[in-house]
Formats: structure tokens, C-alpha cells, sequence
């Protein structure tokens, strides 16, 4: 991958000193990173470290205690999940969330409902207004269900899925909404490696042909390594370090974090 | 080698999207409407039309409505008979106090109320999910049967509580409620009313409202965060549930029987509807059809069978027998299949592809 012809921007969302308990258990401990624009932005940790509480911050699931979020130069102290995804912030799971009873096709369809206006009464009488908008959509869906290899599978209930080919509908389903900024929950996890290859492959291209931010949870580190621009580290709700990759890499608190030190 | 895709070329989305994408389908339609409206009324019995016909159609558009409510949007509900008893009495209000409103008004009408009251009662579904919700609109259930039974307003103080429809007219001078209808128009009309709005549920379920609610049903936080309102979609398949309910409900009081107290739509009505999308099919339009079918048809194939066998079975022995198999079908539905008949059709038409042959 050549660096040099990436642009990436200015800093579209930054984290101030974020702070998350559920009653006595302290989850995120005064974090603060930012994130610019058209980067990829790697959050790394062991499990339990926050990383997942931390995109929930993001995107309005979890309202933290303390702190601040600046989203495009708009300081708010917490985000709300349906004005989160509104103003251009999607995400996959850890854990598979997609509508196991609908389609590929349907489920891809549906990331797209904020871009649909038609009102219940155009879509009960559906000829006219309803059906062109719901044919334009789908014409950007099949871009989606084209770019992510999945043609075959698109009458398919996603329930019959594979794993491999579950995580790539839910990337699809995020995609649809043409977010600006894409949190990726572990999208690798329990993947082979031609599997983790094909989705470094969508990763880079969807960073690189859309210009599309991304924020991303990985357990491998060769992959986080390799795509990151920036890597955040957390252990246990605290911030250990925040840098370009080869400077993590050789951070001595996250190698004693990663790999255990006697005390 | 019966039923088959294979041949059928779709070049647009616009012909993907159709309803009945395969020419099979479409031509099995009309023949359906065919026999619909034309064989049905022109060699229908009085017993045909108006004993299995009218209530079959007014059960399928209450479980068409109970369908869009809980086998697309996911949201259990036992209310269905208080829905229909909205409707019923608006549209005894309606007509008594504006007589010159149209039937196609007063019906219709009827139904936005009953959709009005559909969304209030919606509104705790934010809160509470699954066995829970049941209970709440069992309670809504309970209230308004209660309600129409207690105030005398909506029964313009008839001492019995019961309520008759007045005598309307459609073109003109057609009747179709009162003691001069005629069954056939009854039927026809009827048909008219459920044809047009099976039309407008599969359109709402297969647009984006219809693919919100059944994000929600599968999995709600997910939905959420992807941007779809929660409170709304839900309030949304209340409303439209509540309306098809509330329609069925006024047609049933002016078309089916002519004249209804409240206890006509008490609890057991809605089990009965609930009955009806579970053997039909959870989250399908056709479900809901072949599910008033069955329940409709089953007793009256139970009552029968024992004469055409040749079989001497007191009748209190028939009327057990049929809450027994009643009772059993529908542990076996839940158990075996629980998307009902309709996921038996489509599994028969996959077979269809193939038969005779092995592969």
C-alpha cells in the first residue's frame, strides 16, 4: 500500500478525557484519542481492555460519565445512537447483529432506510414514487453486493449464511449508508487467512475508493499492524499508549500488557 | 418440472421487485380472483356465502392485520378482538350520527379510529417486550370490551347493548347492510374491501417500513443503532395493525352479522385471529389467509366427517373432539413448523422444481 497518495484531512472526531462505569466497575479510565479524517484508526487491547465499550461511546450506545466528544467541530458530551447514525457513523459487530429471517438483498436494503423518504401511505399504494425510490436504492445496493463479491448469495436468508460470508453482509449493511466514519467491531475474528485476506482487501479499498474513515477492533496483530495509520492501546479501561504502528509495536508498557511481566 | 423459475429472465429491477415474479404465480392469481369474483358469487350457496365465505375474508384481514403486527414487527399481541371492537363500534357511531356518510367512509373511518387507539395502546411496547407486551394488550383487550359495555354512548343506549347497523347503499341504491342486502353484494363488497388491502400490506411489507419492521423483530438493538426509531416503527405497526383489525371489526358488525354486542369480540376472538397466523404462517400475507381458512374450515370438516363416514357420534362428543385436534394442530404447528402452512406451500413448490425427478 503506498501512503504517500492517501489523503488524510483534519481530525473529524476527537474523544476528551472519556470516563465509563457501570456502578463500581470503571470500563473506560480518561481516554482521549482523535480520529482524522480518511484514516484508519486501530483501537488494540486485550480482552476486557474497553475497545468495544469504547465504539459504543462513539456511536451514542453507551453515554459515558465524564468527558467529551467532538464530532466534525461539535463538542457534546454524549452521543445519541439514532443522530449518530443520521450524521454519518455505521458499524459492524463482534457478534453477528444481522436480521437472520431477511435476505442478503433485504438486509443490505435496510442500512439504507435513513436514505428513504417515502412516507407509509407512497409505500402501501408502492407504484409511483415508492417503487422509483425503491429501485434507485437498490441499484446502489447491488454497487455494495458487487464490490463485496457476494452476487450469489443475494436471495439467500442470511441465517443460511457461513460465518466468513455473515461478516461480509454485515459490511455491506453498514456500507449502505454511506457513512463517513466506519466502526469495525472485530471483523476478522474467527476467520482462516485467505478469509481475514479478502476482508483487509474490502477494508483498504472501501478506505481508499470511498474515502471512507475507519475505526477498527483487531485481535491480529499482523493485520492491525499492516492497516492501521494510528493505534490506540487500552488494558483494563486505562489508555497505555496512542501512535503509528511501529511506535506501539516497540512501546514497552504494551509489550509488558500483551505478553504479562513479573512484578 | 411442475413449478418452475427456470426460463424466467429478469432484465430490470423494477421486474425483480414485482410481487409474483415467476408467470405461474401470476397466472394462479387470476384464476384465484377469477374464481373469486366470478364462480364464487354466481354458484355460491346462501350457506357458502354467508356462513363460511363472508366470515372467512373479515378473519383474513384481522389476521393480515395481526400478521403485520406480530409476525413482522415482532410485537406479541392479544388485543386484536378489542381492535375490531373499535372499529365495530366507530363505525355504529359514525353512521348513526352523520347518516348520509358512505359505507366505503364509515368503513374506512372506522378504521382510522380503531388505528388511533391501536397506537395509544402501542406505546408501553417501547418498554416491554414479548410475554410481557401480551399482557399488556390483554389488558387493552379487557378495557375496551369493558368500555363499549359499560357507557351507553357507543350503543346509543340500547337497553340490550347490542348494536344493529343501519340499512346503506353503495352505487345508489345496491344495499349491503340492513335486511334487504343481498348476500352477494355483502360478498362482493367485502372481497373488494380485503382484496385491496391484502394489495396494500404486501406493499408495506416488501418497501423499506415493512423491512423496518421486520430489523426490529429480528433484532431491535441492531435496528437501532443502523437509525431506525424504534418507538415509531413500532407505533407504525400498531397503527396499520389496529386499522386492518378495526376494518375487519366494522365489517363483521355491518356485513357478517348484521347486529353485535361487545362479547362478540372478547378474548376468544383474538386468540382465535392468533390461532389463525400461527397455523397460517408468522410474517407472511398469504399465512394469513390459509390460516382463516384452516380455522374456519376445520370445524366445520369436523362436524360433517362423522355423517359422511358413516360414523354415530353424539354431537357434544364432535364439539370436545374439535377443541381436542384444535389443541393438538396447534402444539404440532408450534413444534414442527412454525412458519405454518405457508412455509409448507413454499417447501411443496420447491419440491415441485424437481419432481419426478430426483435432481
Amino acid at each position: 500500500m503506498d501512503m504517500n497518495e492517501r489523503k488524510i484531512g483534519d481530525v473529524i472526531l476527537a474523544l476528551d478525557n472519556i470516563s465509563l462505569s457501570f456502578g463500581a466497575m470503571k470500563v473506560l479510565d480518561d481516554i482521549s484519542f482523535d480520529v482524522r479524517q480518511g484514516e484508519i484508526r486501530s483501537i488494540i487491547g486485550p480482552n476486557g481492555a474497553g475497545k468495544s465499550s469504547m465504539l459504543n461511546v462513539i456511536n451514542g450506545f453507551y453515554h459515558p460519565q465524564e468527558g467529551s466528544i467532538t464530532f466534525r467541530g461539535e463538542k457534546r458530551k454524549e452521543m445519541d445512537v439514532h443522530k449518530a447514525a443520521a450524521s454519518g457513523i455505521a458499524r459492524t459487530f463482534q457478534n453477528i447483529a444481522l436480521f437472520k429471517g431477511m435476505s442478503t438483498l433485504d438486509n443490505i436494503m435496510t442500512g439504507r432506510n435513513l436514505k428513504m423518504k417515502c412516507n407509509i401511505f407512497q409505500q402501501g399504494w408502492y407504484w409511483g414514487k415508492a417503487q422509483k425510490e425503491e429501485i434507485e436504492h437498490r441499484q446502489k445496493v447491488e454497487e455494495i453486493i458487487d464490490f463485496l463479491e457476494i452476487q450469489n448469495i443475494r436471495k439467500t436468508p442470511v441465517g443460511r449464511l457461513p460465518y466468513g460470508f455473515q461478516k461480509r453482509v454485515e459490511l455491506g449493511r453498514a456500507l449502505a449508508a454511506e457513512p463517513d466514519i466506519l466502526l469495525l467491531d472485530e471483523p476478522m475474528a474467527g476467520m482462516n487467512v485467505e478469509e481475514k485476506e479478502d476482508m483487509s482487501r474490502f477494508i483498504l479499498d472501501i478506505n481508499d475508493e470511498f474515502g471512507t474513515t475507519i475505526i477498527l477492533i483487531e485481535h491480529d496483530m499482523g493485520v492491525v499492524m499492516d492497516l492501521s495509520d494510528r493505534v490506540v492501546v487500552l488494558d483494563y479501561g486505562l489508555q497505555l499508549a496512542d501512535g503509528p504502528p511501529d511506535e506501539v509495536r516497540s512501546n514497552q508498557t504494551v509489550i509488558d500488557a500483551y505478553l504479562g511481566v513479573s512484578h | 418440472m411442475i413449478y418452475r423459475e427456470a426460463g424466467v429472465y429478469k432484465t430490470t429491477y423494477r421486474a425483480d421487485h414485482a410481487i409474483f415474479t415467476i408467470p405461474q404465480d401470476r397466472w394462479s392469481m387470476i384464476g384465484i380472483f377469477a374464481i373469486a369474483f366470478l364462480l364464487i358469487p354466481a354458484v355460491g350457496s346462501e350457506y357458502w356465502l354467508g356462513a363460511i365465505m363472508l366470515p372467512f375474508l373479515i378473519l383474513a384481514l384481522a389476521a393480515l392485520g395481526l400478521n403485520i403486527l406480530t409476525g413482522y414487527c415482532g410485537q406479541l399481541s392479544l388485543g386484536t378482538g378489542g381492535f375490531m371492537a373499535t372499529g365495530a363500534f366507530s363505525a355504529y357511531k359514525l353512521a348513526t350520527s352523520f347518516p348520509d356518510m358512505h359505507i366505503v367512509l364509515v368503513i374506512f373511518g372506522a378504521g382510522l379510529i380503531a388505528a388511533a387507539v391501536g397506537i395509544l395502546f402501542g406505546i408501553p411496547s417501547l418498554r416491554i417486550k414479548g410475554f410481557y407486551l401480551a399482557v399488556a394488550t390483554l389488558a387493552s383487550q379487557f378495557f375496551l370490551i369493558w368500555m363499549f359495555d359499560k357507557f351507553g354512548w357507543f350503543t346509543n343506549y340500547s337497553a340490550s347493548g347490542v348494536i344493529s347497523a343501519p340499512p346503506m347503499t353503495i352505487f345508489g341504491d345496491v344495499f349491503i347492510t340492513g335486511p334487504e342486502a343481498s348476500l352477494v353484494a355483502k360478498y362482493m363488497f367485502t372481497l373488494s374491501v380485503v382484496v385491496l388491502l391484502a394489495l396494500v400490506a404486501k406493499n408495506l411489507v416488501r418497501s423499506n417500513i415493512g423491512r423496518e419492521w421486520r430489523a426490529v423483530r429480528d433484532m431491535d438493538i441492531a435496528a437501532e443503532i443502523i437509525g431506525i426509531p424504534m418507538l415509531r416503527t413500532k407505533l407504525k405497526a400498531f397503527a396499520v395493525s389496529s386499522f386492518f383489525c378495526g376494518v375487519a371489526g366494522a365489517l363483521w358488525a355491518f356485513l357478517y352479522t348484521g347486529s353485535v354486542e361487545p362479547l362478540a369480540f372478547d378474548v376468544n376472538r383474538s386468540f382465535q385471529v392468533l390461532f389463525m397466523i400461527i397455523i397460517g404462517g408468522l410474517g407472511s400475507i398469504m399465512g394469513a389467509f390459509l390460516g382463516a381458512a384452516f380455522i374456519i374450515l376445520l370445524p366445520i370438516l369436523l362436524n360433517n366427517l362423522p355423517t359422511m363416514l358413516g360414523l354415530n357420534i353424539r354431537t357434544d362428543m364432535i364439539s370436545h373432539m374439535e377443541y381436542m385436534i384444535f389443541g393438538a394442530l396447534i402444539v404440532f404447528f408450534l413444534i414442527v413448523e412454525p412458519h405454518g402452512l405457508a412455509r409448507l406451500w413454499s417447501l411443496l413448490k420447491e419440491k415441485l422444481r424437481l419432481w419426478p425427478f430426483p435432481h
